[in-house]
């Protein structure tokens, strides 16, 4: 009998299952339907990306100002330099571009602070963000006082328009999504029905046929002496539209917050407002966020829309680019411009609201 | 019956509500603003078309000017906005614009159930065909079973299927929202011709990459009056429109032009002396200014000037006067005597 | 519930009208009431007097009137001389044909892409991954002009066809053969109704069977031979009732044959690229959702495991999957409404554009629409509750 009291060295694991054999034996060649799949799918991807790149990237033309820089026979990237900054400021006079630079300097310094963790006194940011901001963007961006020159709103295009539309909607959208919210999940059979019925209303049709009743009826619905802008008449209807995806967002906050909660509350002798005020809601509002920001994906994207009733926002102003005559034949780079520059804003939202989803669960986990 | 029921309960509802609707006349909603409201196409050169510093320019778009330089004595006080042919009926009902100068055809359906009212024809035109010219076609009978592009909401679209059905032709029709994509599709061969007024083909050749490799059919199918239209219910201003077009044919026929309307002011010419406003209607029937029409000849210039400068032989158009041209020139052109 | 509480105690001395909750409930919803009426009496009366003071004729009897224009793609006859009802009809029909193949087509893609996602196979799930993040973030209406405008525009010209068999490719289109069904054809019809009943009857004979007995039948593969086989037969037995129409370049055109506008094909391949992302992220989660104990006591059971996929995991992960899915549907079907930015003639292009535009009735019209697409939105959510209120789980 032969006793070992030594424990024998740990052997390293075979070839084949580790280094770079093995993780390609694991990840795709596990089986041979795997291993046929993987060759299909990786030879597409060769015969398609590879041009592509090629495209984009070493065949394209970068600089010039003019269609005969472009002669490389790649992707022409000219044509968006040369009309980057209608692009960005639409019609804006080029004399104020400075307010449209110091409103996107603003913006990107409260969401930084807005994102960032450790920033001090979110909760007021925020707060700022939500309801002196705009104040401050509409007399930037319109002018009239403060000694700064009006800039019509037929003027405003682009990029900044595409921002505007959707930050607008999102800002007026809250206060009237959480009323609606709260409506619907009253316990007042005349508030609840009206509430559910609007919200169901403007869930059942289309954003474009909204976007078409505002600029075509609203009109009609007012006194004559009233005048609405065509912007402002395509931010009501957004607005409108998008608080009752908001009010659904919200609900389900409400509805994520245990019973308890609004029992303590009820037993503490709090009236409806202060309960819903000071314990419901900024719990709620808490774990609405990731929803909040997804309902503002889809909203910045469907912001596109307003090309159909004639504003100019940045697909438009693209589109509209490439029926130049001079410009003919463009309209893969434009709309990879376009695809390219939404995809970035669309990308990194839904990042951050999936990295605020993870965050909660682990918290509530915890707890 | 059910509408006065129903306006009377809702107005009985409404009491606290309403404030008096009270009208104020589109000229004071001018004159207050500061500037007129005139809807333009989205883009078709010769007619209104913003050039590259987006600056507006064209025939309808020298009417909405005639109208500033009348109503406000500046031809530069107009806010352009630009509108789909499906958006321009209701923007001009809505009140959203004053005045509606898009190459718009004068039909009795618009006339006359549409709450609006034509201020006159700035515009002889017709429909026509524009085919590619390597499909070898002479003549629009040879069009049958052809993919025709149109522009959605506009007359042309229903003249073009009266046409096929009369000449037992079939087609398919390819309906765009804007002009620039209806050329888009015709470019890329989506379509085998192009439909519109005649005048437009010639705007729209010139926005293809090769304009040579198309051709204007000969065939007219249609008559198209273009023109201004306003909303019904406001004759005064009506009456501006009508008379600011009237005064630019007028001076085209009294030899006014923008260069020596100051010289020629100064004759002893009694017809001018009523046109500039020294002497005979002047103004006042309308609420403006005695030298209303001074100002628009000065500032905009006459029908001929704005004619060859918009589509005529000083622009790519290159169109000619045909039908354009003055009454006593073997054309159409002919407005009341100002007096 | 304060009001509750209150009516048990019987208070001793009566509380003031507003400190009583029931009361003031109703003071306020009788309020409410009030506004939302005299909100509405406002504006239609406004919209009565706009309408008016402009002369703008209003009521339905547009409708009755001949349209006078043609349209490209029609499922019902029609012609210029149609009246403006039927255009509404023919839109109508258009928007139901391209939201029924986008939600077919979407779905397919979405469950293909939500299942690579999971696969262990690591190429094919990161260009699933790539494919869901890369076209959930772009706005469909560029990527509908994206097809439209920059990938089926540059086709070759029709005399220049893409030849794939008897199909052709072009810029004016997909042109497939077609069949002609002959008389004989309706016998074929009956065999495949017979297929179907003797399917379902055999399904339910086999469930029956199964509680009681325990044993199980290979439904499957004898339905499936049932479905091919008899419709199959008659057709063979018939004499072969039905010919091809090939599609022909004729004049400007190919004539005969099956057409798919390059309008349907841009605007079907976006909305099932756009919406196939959204439904493959459904597909994900909610097979994810199924916890592993589930498949655990699957296998613990002595399950295989396709039993196990098709018992335990489906079931369960349907029951998660379903709610969103509807949603996605219903966005579908709305942002079917982008046709008109590129002129597929659906209920926005052809009512809501060209009608509005040649009669001028936009209230009535917009109206109309919105209906339509509401009332579309409530006959699915309906279905959608009955369906959830079937599957889900019993709590306390």
């Amino acid at each position: 009998m032969i006793i070992n009291d030594h424990k024998l060295p740990d052997l390293p694991p075979p070839n084949s299952a580790s280094g770079v054999i093995g993780w390609l034996r694991v990840n795709l060649f596990s089986t041979p339907f795997y291993s046929v799949l993987t060759l299909v799918v990786g030879y597409l991807l060769w015969a398609t990306l590879i041009p592509a790149f090629q495209w984009v990237f070493i065949d394209s033309d970068w600089v010039g100002d003019s269609r005969d820089a472009c002669s490389s026979g790649g992707a022409c990237w000219v044509f968006i330099s040369v009309r980057l900054e209608q692009f960005i400021y639409g019609f804006y006079p080029e004399a104020e571009y400075w307010r449209v630079n110091i409103l996107f300097a603003m913006l990107a310094l409260l969401v930084g602070a807005l994102i960032y963790e450790a920033t001090p006194n979110r909760g007021w940011i925020a707060a700022f963000s939500l309801s002196v901001f705009p104040l401050i963007a509409f007399f930037l961006l319109y002018g009239g006082s403060f000694g700064l020159a009006v800039v019509e709103t037929h003027k405003w295009g682009g990029l900044s328009l595409t921002l505007v539309l959707a930050l607008v909607g999102i800002v007026a959208s809250l206060p009237i999504g959480i009323f609606l919210a709260l409506g619907r999940r009253s316990e007042m059979t005349v508030v609840r029905s009206f509430c559910t019925v609007f919200i169901e209303m403007w869930r059942g049709v289309p954003l474009i046929t909204i976007l078409f009743m505002a600029s075509v009826m609203l009109p009609l619905f007012v006194p004559e002496e009233i005048d609405f802008d065509k912007l402002l008449r395509a931010l009501i209807g957004i607005t409108l539209f998008q608080s009752a995806y908001m009010a659904e967002v919200i609900r389900g906050g409400l509805q994520a917050i245990p019973k308890g909660q609004y029992e303590a509350a009820d037993a503490l002798g709090l009236s409806y407002w202060k309960k819903m005020g000071l314990i419901v809601l900024p719990q709620a509002l808490k774990i609405m966020i990731p929803g909040i920001v997804n309902t503002f994906i889809a909203l910045f994207k469907d912001t596109s829309l307003v090309l159909i009733i004639g504003l100019f926002d940045l697909l438009a102003i693209v589109q509209a680019a490439l029926s130049d005559p001079k410009w003919l034949g463009y309209s893969i780079e434009g709309y990879a411009f376009v695809a390219f520059v939404f995809w970035i804003f669309c990308f990194s939202m839904s990042r951050y609201s999936q990295h605020l989803e993870r965050k909660l669960h682990t918290g509530q986990g915890a707890r | 019956m059910n509408k006065i029921t129903s306006l009377t309960v809702a107005s009985a509802v409404a009491i606290g509500l309403a404030t008096g609707a009270q009208a104020a006349s589109t000229l004071e909603s001018v004159k207050s603003k500061g500037f007129v409201q005139c809807g333009v196409s989205t883009g078709l050169p010769g007619f209104s078309n913003p050039d590259e510093k987006g600056n507006w320019q064209g025939m309808d778009v020298d009417i909405c000017r005639a109208v500033a330089a009348a109503t406000l004595g500046d031809a530069s006080k107009v806010k352009y906005i630009p509108l789909t042919a499906k958006e321009r009926f209701t923007a001009l009902q809505s009140g959203e614009i004053d005045l509606l100068s898009r190459n718009t055809t004068w039909t009795q359906t618009r006339d006359t159930t549409l709450g609006l009212n034509f201020a006159g024809v700035s515009y002889y035109d017709g429909q026509g065909f524009m085919v590619s010219k390597n499909l070898g076609i002479k003549n629009a009978l040879e069009l049958d079973g052809a993919a025709v592009c149109i522009q959605s909401g506009t007359t042309t679209e229903l003249n073009l299927s009266d046409y096929f059905r009369e000449h037992k032709m079939s087609f398919s029709p390819v309906v765009f929202d804007t002009s620039d994509q209806t050329v888009r599709g015709f470019e890329t061969g989506r379509c085998d011709m192009l439909t519109s007024d005649q005048s437009q083909l010639y705007a729209l050749r010139i926005k293809l990459s090769d304009p040579s490799s198309a051709i204007v059919l000969p065939e007219v199918i249609s008559k198209e009056p273009l023109g201004p239209v306003v909303r019904q219910g406001d004759d005064q201003w009506f009456n501006i429109v009508k008379w600011s077009l009237n005064a630019m044919i007028n001076a085209e026929e009294l030899g006014l032009t923008s260069a020596n309307i100051d010289k020629m002011k100064m004759a002893s010419n009694p017809n001018i002396a009523r046109f500039v406003g020294l002497d005979g209607p002047k103004g006042s029937g309308m609420d403006l200014n005695d030298d209303w029409a001074y100002q628009i000849v000065k500032q905009v210039g006459n029908y001929g000037e704005a004619f060859e400068r918009n589509v005529g032989a000083g622009s790519p158009l290159n169109i000619a006067r045909g039908v354009n041209a003055l009454w006593n020139k073997g054309g159409f052109m002919y407005a009341p005597p100002m007096r | 519930m304060p009001a509750e509480v209150n009516k048990g105690v019987a208070p001793s001395s009566k509380p003031k009208f507003w400190n009583d909750p029931d009361k003031r409930a109703l003071l306020f919803q009788v309020l409410m009431i009030l506004t939302v009426l005299g909100f509405f009496a406002y504006i239609i009366s406004n919209a009565l007097y706009n309408l008016e003071k402009r002369g703008i004729t209003t009521g339905f009897a547009f409708l009755e009137q001949s349209a006078g224009f043609e349209i490209l793609l029609t499922l019902l006859p029609y012609d210029a001389t149609y009246s403006f009802g039927r255009t509404f009809l023919v839109g109508l029909l258009n928007t139901l044909l391209v939201s029924s193949l986008g939600v077919i087509l979407a779905t397919i893609l979405g469950f293909v892409m939500g299942i690579a996602r999971l696969s262990q196979n690591w190429l094919v799930n990161k260009v699933a991954a790539a494919y869901i993040e890369i076209f959930r973030n772009i706005p469909l209406l560029l990527q509908i002009l994206f097809w439209y405008v920059a990938v089926l525009q540059p086709l070759p010209l029709p005399r220049a066809s893409i030849e794939i068999g008897s199909a052709f490719l072009n810029n004016r289109g997909l042109y497939l053969p077609w069949p002609v069904l002959e008389s004989g054809f309706s016998l074929v019809m009956i065999a495949l109704a017979v297929a179907i009943c003797a399917v379902v009857w055999l399904l339910r004979w086999n469930h029956k069977r199964q509680d009681a007995t325990g044993q199980r039948f290979p439904v499957f593969w004898t339905s499936l031979a049932l479905l091919m086989g008899l419709p199959l037969l008659t057709f063979l037995l018939a004499g072969s009732p039905m010919s091809w129409d090939e599609p022909l370049l004729k004049g400007f055109n190919f004539q005969g044959g099956a057409t798919i506008i390059p309008e349907l094909m841009a605007l079907l391949i976006a909305l099932s690229v756009y919406t196939g992302t959204f439904i493959a992220e459904i597909v994900r989660s909610g097979i994810l959702a199924v916890s592993h104990g589930q498949t655990e006591a699957a296998s613990a059971l002595g399950l295989s495991k396709a039993k196990t996929l098709r018992l335990i995991v489906v079931p369960q992960a349907m029951r998660v999957i379903i709610p969103p899915l509807t949603s996605q549907y219903l966005n579908l079907i709305k942002n079917s409404s982008l046709a008109t930015a590129i002129g597929y003639p659906d209920l926005v292009s052809v009512f809501m554009g060209t009608t509005l535009n040649q009669t001028g009735q936009a209230i009535e019209i917009i109206f109309m629409t919105m209906a339509v697409y509401l009332s579309i939105n409530l006959i699915v959510s309906l279905l959608m509750n009955l369906y959830n209120k079937r599957v889900s789980l019993v709590e306390r």
